[in-house]
């Protein structure tokens, strides 16, 4: 059995910045409004959905079971099964390509993708050896020999560690991988600053339209991405110190991705699915691939993307030349940027196995609503961010529109997947 | 809460409002609740008109007590929870005595939240049965004024061809505790040969209803209480109020659109809706509005446009879109309109020039609309809410507010649930006779017409 996974839409809350508007706001929370707000779209409240799965980066150990316990908060029907998925960044995406595949196997005919994630909501956890004497005084069998467990703990035991967002194989954070990869591949201030002006110019452009009037459910009184700066300019961007890379780096604050709050869904379901159910289908789910680098032996940690694109490509018959709209995550200005050179650069094409370039993308079809330097990276949500808005513009330029969706991912990894509206 | 309002509703406060006059007002009978004693029918005339409309609700009725020439009036004996006079037989002066002999005995003995339905003839043959037919409603609306314990009196025009098939919902309104806040007011309905003849628990069964404004306030009470009658609804707000518009379409199990009604393509985006939803639009609940009060002098064109555009042409446009046959999802023959219009458009208040000519315009629109849509036996009626406690009016000053809270005949603020009732009311396919009326949903607010 095998049948077409189409996308009928989406709904996000907007995104806003870690520790500002959302700062009370649990990750159980955002997923819960952003599955709210697509049931009401959708009119699928009290419906049991196939299935749900979501995930979020930064995870209590409490939320072991987050998107179960989501979807009985949120108005769906509560016998819809769920499941929690993890893929760093990825998240969103890889749980799209996940319920995708069920779809086209027959196992289920409706899902609803998706990621949240709360960097103001972060678990805290405590050191190593106090967590290991803790552990030791609650198996302790007396009184006596707890007492004598607890005794073990040393003031300096008692710092809480916030979580780590350094790679463990390199203990280099992102941002400072990232800036080896934007010093390997020359990639400029100017070129960076331009990439995050743009993002927020599109996004703004987008919001004034009403282009997310049906993509977006506004969340605890925040009613656009709070992270947007219409106004910015690369003037303004070119001021800011940089943030990594050293005193000479290229990145700042302007062109890397905040830390970020948000939840974003996907509803997808099989063909007849959505036709029964009277439901638009914005596009159908092409193709998908994950692929790795080896950044520990030194290879660029974000561009991973590069060899899951041009192996999707390929074994799809496709070119650049063959997508209308191109949306690649922009975790930052300079991840996109050396995206784009490694898909020109033969030598790097030929040296991850691929046949030759990737190709030179007109830039007119790369992220023409804004990307994450605008809205915003609530890791696990982007992914499904992407999906929807993208079905949704390839929807709007008429059936038979393709659409590349590159997400690069900690671990080195890239989840990328293509669209085709319907 | 401010000091003084805190001090009102704190016990020494409240036992000194009391003595001063300011009592607590009667907890109003609400929903599908008939009233609890008996339902006297006072025919006076041969016509059978009420007779029949209140056998088809199924109702038993008893016959009522006549005042005597002279003496103490006789009396009910125990009170009674309702009082329907058919007059559509009074053409005369001497007809306002047989009227007067029926209501004396009654509004004695009337319960609370009882209801007086007065049946009448519309204005139709020589010079005296003209005057008889307003005589009439200046009885209404002074009995309204006198009438304690929540109970109510309205009345209702008929044309001579109506049936009481035709009358069903209305009366089954005025009798029900929906008609809670609906006081003092005279409406007419006409022949429509209607071919419903019982009052439906769930009269919107499987009919879709549009509710703009529909994410708080009277819009959300309209959607929650048109859902419990069985409408799917389609939720419509602005864009920023998404979040609660959501949680009211999850509520209601309807569906959201987050829409500016202002666009000029919002009639579209809502038949295409429907439309791709494979339904047919039944009704539409003009209910977005807003405020931007300022005495006329200090009122500049901005305030002016935003208001006018918002609470009336907005909604002309979408009429324009949602009334074309050609248009998948447009409003089906026999369909519905509801505006949303407001005492302060029938009266004019001070500060509200702009939403006035606003509101008092949907009243216009709707007299204009109804006769030329009658041909596809789609109505076009308004609601006109009185002071009614929502979110919004919580935010008026509070001696203010409590004045203009007990300015009425009930002596208190109506719920948003209360102009939702009346909107299902001149919803319900069964009120095919109710075209091109305006009714207050007010409690016999002193102010206007």
């Amino acid at each position: 059995m095998n049948t077409n996974a189409v996308i009928v839409g989406g709904n996000r809350t907007p995104f806003a910045k870690a520790g500002g508007l959302y700062a009370q706001a649990s990750t159980h929370d955002l997923l819960t409004s952003a599955i709210d707000g697509l049931a009401a779209r959708y009119g699928l409240g009290g419906t049991r959905m196939g299935e749900v799965a979501a995930g979020a980066v930064l995870k209590h150990p409490r939320d072991f079971n987050l998107t179960r316990e989501a979807v009985l908060s949120s108005s769906l029907a509560a016998d819809t099964p769920a499941c929690d998925l993890q893929q760093a960044c990825g998240t969103g995406l890889e749980a799209t390509i996940y319920l995708a595949n069920k779809i086209a196997l027959g196992q289920i005919d409706s899902g609803i993708a998706g990621g949240t994630d709360s960097a103001s909501d972060a678990p805290i956890t405590v050191s190593e050896p106090l967590r290991r004497t803790l552990l030791a005084a609650n198996s302790a069998r007396s009184t006596s020999q707890r007492l004598k467990a607890l005794a073990g703990i040393r003031p300096s035991h008692l710092k809480p560690l916030a979580p780590g967002v350094s790679e463990p194989r390199t203990g280099l954070s992102m941002g400072e991988h990232q800036a080896l990869t934007t010093a390997r591949w020359d990639i400029s201030r100017e070129a960076q600053d331009e990439l995050a002006a743009a993002s927020h110019h599109h996004l703004a452009s987008a919001w004034d339209a009403g282009f997310f009037d049906d993509l977006v459910t506004p969340y605890l009184g925040v009613t656009r991405d709070a992270i947007l700066r219409p106004d910015t300019t690369v003037e303004k961007l070119a001021k800011l110190r940089p943030a990594f890379g050293g005193p000479d780096g290229t990145m700042t604050a302007g062109n890397s991705t905040a830390l970020s709050d948000g939840a974003a869904t996907v509803l997808l379901g099989s063909q007849s699915w959505a036709e029964e159910n009277h439901l638009p289908v914005l596009a159908r789910f092409v193709d998908a691939n994950v692929a790795a680098v080896d950044h520990p032996a030194g290879e660029d940690l974000l561009l991973a993307p590069v060899a899951a694109v041009g192996r999707m490509l390929e074994r799809n018959g496709l070119t650049l030349d063959d997508f209308d709209l191109v949306e690649i995550h922009e975790a930052f200005a300079s991840t996109v940027l050396a995206t784009l050179a490694a898909w020109e650069s033969d030598e790097y094409c030929r040296g991850i196995g691929l046949q030759g370039t990737i190709g030179t993308l007109d830039r007119s079809r790369l992220n023409v609503k804004g990307s994450s330097l605008a809205v915003g990276h609530p890791f696990a949500a982007t992914g499904a961010r992407i999906v929807a808005s993208l079905a949704k513009m390839l929807h709007d330029l008429g059936p038979g529109k393709r659409g590349l969706i590159s997400v690069c991912a900690a671990g080195g990894q890239g989840v990328v997947a293509i669209l085709e509206s319907v | 809460m401010g000091a003084l309002e805190k001090l009102f509703y704190s016990p020494v406060g409240h036992a000194v409002a009391n003595r001063a006059g300011l009592a607590d007002p009667p907890t109003l009978r609400r929903g599908r609740a008939w009233p609890k004693g008996a339902i006297v029918l006072a025919p006076l005339g041969a016509s059978t008109l009420a007779a029949e409309t209140l056998s088809l609700l199924g109702r038993e009725v008893s016959a009522p007590i006549v005042d005597a020439p002279a003496g103490t009036p006789p009396g009910y004996g125990t009170r009674i929870g309702a009082l329907v006079v058919d007059a559509t037989d009074v053409a005369t002066i001497a007809g306002l005595e047989d009227l007067r002999a029926v209501l004396r005995p009654a509004v004695r003995a009337l319960e609370g939240s009882g209801r007086i339905v007065i049946v009448a003839r519309a204005a139709a043959g020589d010079w005296e049965a003209q005057a008889m037919s307003r005589a009439l409603d200046g009885i209404n609306r002074t009995v309204g004024k006198e009438l304690r314990r929540g109970a109510t009196t309205n009345l209702i025009y008929v044309t001579p061809d109506l049936v009481a098939s035709d009358l069903v919902s209305t009366l089954g309104f005025l009798l029900h505790g929906r008609s809670a806040f609906v006081d003092g007011q005279a409406w007419h309905v006409r022949g429509a040969g209607e071919t419903i003849d019982h009052l439906a628990d769930q009269p919107l069964a499987g009919k879709v209803v549009v509710v703009t404004g529909a994410a708080r306030g009277i819009g959300a009470a309209i959607a929650r209480t048109l859902a419990r009658d069985g409408a799917s609804i389609v939720a419509v707000d602005i864009p920023a109020a998404g979040e609660s518009l959501a949680a009211v379409a999850n509520e209601v199990g309807g569906t959201a659109v987050q829409l500016d009604i202002t666009a000029a393509d919002a009639g579209a985006i809502v038949a295409r809706h429907v439309a791709g939803r494979g339904e047919s639009l039944y009704g539409v609940v003009h209910c977005a509005g807003i405020t931007r009060d300022k005495m006329l002098v200090n009122t500049d064109a901005d305030r002016w446009g935003s208001v006018l555009d918002v609470n009336l042409v907005a909604q002309m446009r979408i009429n324009e879109v949602l009334l074309d046959p050609a248009v998948a999802g447009s409003v089906t023959d026999g369909g519905r309109i509801i505006g949303i219009a407001s005492t302060s458009g029938l009266a004019g208040n001070k500060g509200q020039a702009n939403y006035a000519a606003s509101k008092a315009g949907v009243v216009g629109l709707v007299e204009a609309m109804a006769p030329d849509l009658a041909s596809r036996s789609i109505t076009v009626n308004a609601v006109a809410p009185g002071f009614i406690e929502t979110a919004m009016t919580a935010r008026i000053p509070f001696v203010q507010r409590e004045i203009f809270r007990r300015t009425n005949s009930l002596s208190q603020g109506g719920h948003p649930e209360d102009v939702a009732e009346t909107i299902g009311y001149l919803l319900d396919p069964a009120s095919g006779g109710v075209n091109g009326q305006v009714v207050r949903v007010c409690g016999q607010n002193l102010v206007g017409a």
